[in-house]
């Protein structure tokens, strides 16, 4: 029955892991551009949905669509900005802004919002659910639920409609797809935006059980990375996997070795994984 | 004309000097915490405490004369000196706390310093006062080596790890007389330098009191979940779980201890997570019953600890905190010194604070007294536990202090 507790709290954290990487393997997996700020992301779609919450007292629904609205706008300001031009320069250059950017938003936030942790009400997604006497988390259901609607309709956005293709055009060859009458900023822009959009409602679910501060990207920004590289370049649902298995090492490892160990773990595998397939899961060769 | 405003200005400047020189100088004391950086706010809380510890000192205020020096006339062993405080920033970093420290000394020529909040650099900064002979009073760090390297200028007012670990068992086994099964307990801490120490002497002194440590769990307070710990807890269900943890950690064990329907019969914070009010405002209405440790108790209406508050209240529009009042404490402890040794010749400053005998109803904190031992530590130094009862913690043991009785078991969200 512990066993069984144990496997089932894994799983709900490893849908919130996923839930938090959706951005990211639309921007890394897609587009080849590593976004360090991704954790910033979610971290300001977290604010947006206290303050929209604390001053407007919008219930979870919409201020998830609030912070999705707000991410998605800075996810396109972001890519115009500052994006859009350092694509031509070298690779370290992109890898360099976006940690710059990191900072600049982690410790803006820190500027504007204090130190001080805050949080949403407790019981504001009610109580946890009891089957057969397995405890589920209600934030975290809903969190596993978000992860995979937004996986499955990335999916279908990418494979199923031309928005998506074009998308993928560009990503696979930026000249051919002008030569297509395909505008790649715009298709850039617009999967920053998609990115920045999850990210939004990551951070906004994320917030109903998560005490919101200026450093939250550092608990959830590297196991991010993880999970993208993990599921496999390119592949949304290589992700969801992937957060998933990686969820239930750590606290399966936790549970029988300790907290302070279930790194050794996790990282272990990781490795192993990237040694024998280095595409990842479900990454494409 | 104009040579004899001269001549009146030069007349009005001499005498304005010697009226400057017949009115004792101020007395200088620095005060070095981290004033910005991660820890900002609770360096910014110490110092508005200290700055009105040196008001009370230099004006008049009715009400403060069971205090040393709280009749507000200054120094009245140096002619009515005024205090004057030099706050030092050293943002939580140790080798800025020693270069701090330096300025304070050499540059401002402080009689004694105040500080540090972070015990890694309350070691930096006393080793630099040490070497220049200069008495370093530490408030509210409580790491071991800060008194154990045989320093002759550091004095430390505050009670550290083993009065809280005594005091925890102490309370646990009176818990246990008067009828509660108490037997095993779980230590639970974040693994770096804070949770390990204090964990390593709650763990000894949980063995000495003949508890059983059922569970010993280190985790990351950085870590993005604590559902595998709350689960080892419900495995091995010790009797009472004790908490060193931060805010954000802490937060998170509340909350998950309701989502996996978990309630031990006894919960005890260590300070920090727990005391953060940002961890009431979370999950206060889940933490019902937990105990915490402190020594600042506001008191009843006004008192001298009532007061204070509200005086604090006026400056910072917040209640004031332990930490902070641990830092007032040492802050009085240090004038008081001065002010016996009727000069800031450092020796002279020194000797009096080893001879410093206070008594508990000359304390604005809840210690038994203070009363340094060979090592600088005062032998006196203790808190009381205090319980989350509503919004607020209220004292309840030991009964010399208590507001209230403890009530077991942990409330928790029922």
């Amino acid at each position: 029955m512990v066993l069984l507790q144990v496997i089932v709290a894994g799983l709900l954290i490893g849908a919130v892991y996923a839930l938090f990487s959706s951005g990211l393997t639309l921007v890394w997996g897609m587009m080849n551009v590593i976004n360090f700020a991704h954790g910033e992301f979610v971290m300001l779609g977290m604010y947006v949905s206290f303050w929209t919450f604390t001053l407007l007292h919008f219930g979870v629904a919409s201020f998830s669509v609030a912070a999705a609205v707000m991410l998605f706008i800075l996810g396109i300001l972001v890519y115009l900005s500052l994006i859009k031009h350092v694509m031509r320069g070298p690779m370290l250059a992109q890898i360099l802004s976006t940690f710059g950017l990191l900072l600049v938003l982690r410790y803006s936030a820190f500027w504007a919002f204090g130190s001080t942790f805050v949080s949403l009400p407790e019981n504001i997604l009610g109580p946890s659910l009891n089957v057969g006497g397995i405890l589920l988390s209600a934030p975290k259901v809903v969190a596993g639920l978000a992860a995979l609607a937004i996986t499955l309709g990335m999916h279908l956005l990418l494979t199923r409609t031309m928005l998506g293709s074009q998308i993928l055009a560009v990503a696979e060859n930026r000249n051919a797809a002008m030569l297509m009458g395909i505008k790649p900023d715009r298709m850039q822009a617009i999967a920053w935006g998609l990115s920045g959009a999850s990210a939004g409602i990551a951070g906004a679910l994320i917030a109903t059980f998560f005490p919101i501060s200026a450093t939250v990207g550092e608990s959830l920004g590297l196991i991010a990375f993880v999970v993208v590289t993990f599921g496999g370049f390119g592949s949304v649902p290589g992700a969801m996997v992937a957060g998933l298995i990686i969820g239930l090492i750590e606290s399966l490892s936790a549970f029988y070795f300790g907290p302070v160990y279930q790194d050794v773990f996790v990282y272990a595998l990781f490795v192993l994984v990237l040694w024998v397939r280095p595409r990842g899961l479900m990454g494409k060769a | 004309m104009a040579k004899k405003l001269f001549s009146i200005l030069v007349y009005a400047a001499v005498l304005g000097m010697a009226g400057a020189a017949m009115a004792a100088p101020d007395v200088k004391i620095g005060a070095t915490f981290p004033l910005s950086g991660n820890s900002g706010n609770a360096g910014k809380s110490a110092m508005a405490a200290i700055e009105i510890a040196a008001e009370i000192i230099n004006n008049p205020h009715p009400g403060f004369e069971a205090l040393p020096l709280g009749a507000g006339k200054g120094l009245t062993n140096l002619g009515g000196a005024k205090i004057k405080v030099i706050p030092a920033d050293h943002q939580g970093n140790p080798s800025e706390g020693q270069s701090q420290t330096l300025r304070l000394i050499t540059q401002e020529k402080v009689a004694g310093i105040v500080g540090s909040y972070q015990s890694a650099v309350a070691v930096t900064s006393t080793a630099t006062a040490e070497r220049y002979g200069v008495p370093f009073v530490v408030g509210d760090s409580v790491a071991a080596n800060i008194t154990t390297r045989g320093f002759k200028w550091t004095f430390r007012t505050t009670p550290v790890a083993s009065d809280f670990a005594n005091l925890y068992m102490v309370f646990l086994n009176e818990l246990k007389s008067k009828g509660q099964p108490i037997n095993s307990v779980a230590v639970v801490f974040e693994n770096t330098d804070y949770g390990v120490s204090v964990a390593g002497t709650v763990r000894e002194a949980a063995k000495a009191k003949g508890f059983n440590v059922v569970a010993d769990i280190a985790y990351n307070a950085n870590g993005a979940d604590v559902s595998a710990q709350v689960l080892q807890l419900k495995d091995k269900n010790p009797d009472a779980v004790i908490f060193i943890s931060y805010t954000s950690d802490a937060i998170l064990y509340m909350k998950t201890f309701k989502s996996l329907d978990y309630m031990p019969k006894i919960v005890i914070g260590d300070n920090s997570g727990f005391s953060d009010p940002a961890f009431i405002k979370a999950v206060g209405e889940l933490a019902q019953g937990s105990f915490n440790r402190s020594a600042w108790g506001v008191g009843p209406k006004d008192s001298v600890t009532w007061r204070i508050n509200e005086m604090y209240k006026a400056k910072t529009g917040q209640d004031m905190d332990d930490t902070s009042g641990r830092d007032m404490q040492a802050f009085f402890v240090l004038a008081d010194a001065i002010n016996r040794a009727g000069s800031t010749k450092p020796e002279a400053v020194q000797a009096a604070l080893q001879k410093t005998d206070l008594k508990a109803d000359q304390l604005m904190m809840g210690y038994q007294g203070v009363k340094f031992d060979a090592t600088g530590q005062n032998i006196l130094a203790s808190a009381y536990m205090i319980q989350l009862i509503g919004n607020n913690y209220i004292p309840v043991y030991p009964e010399s202090a208590a507001q209230a009785k403890p009530v077991v078991p942990f409330k928790g969200w029922k």
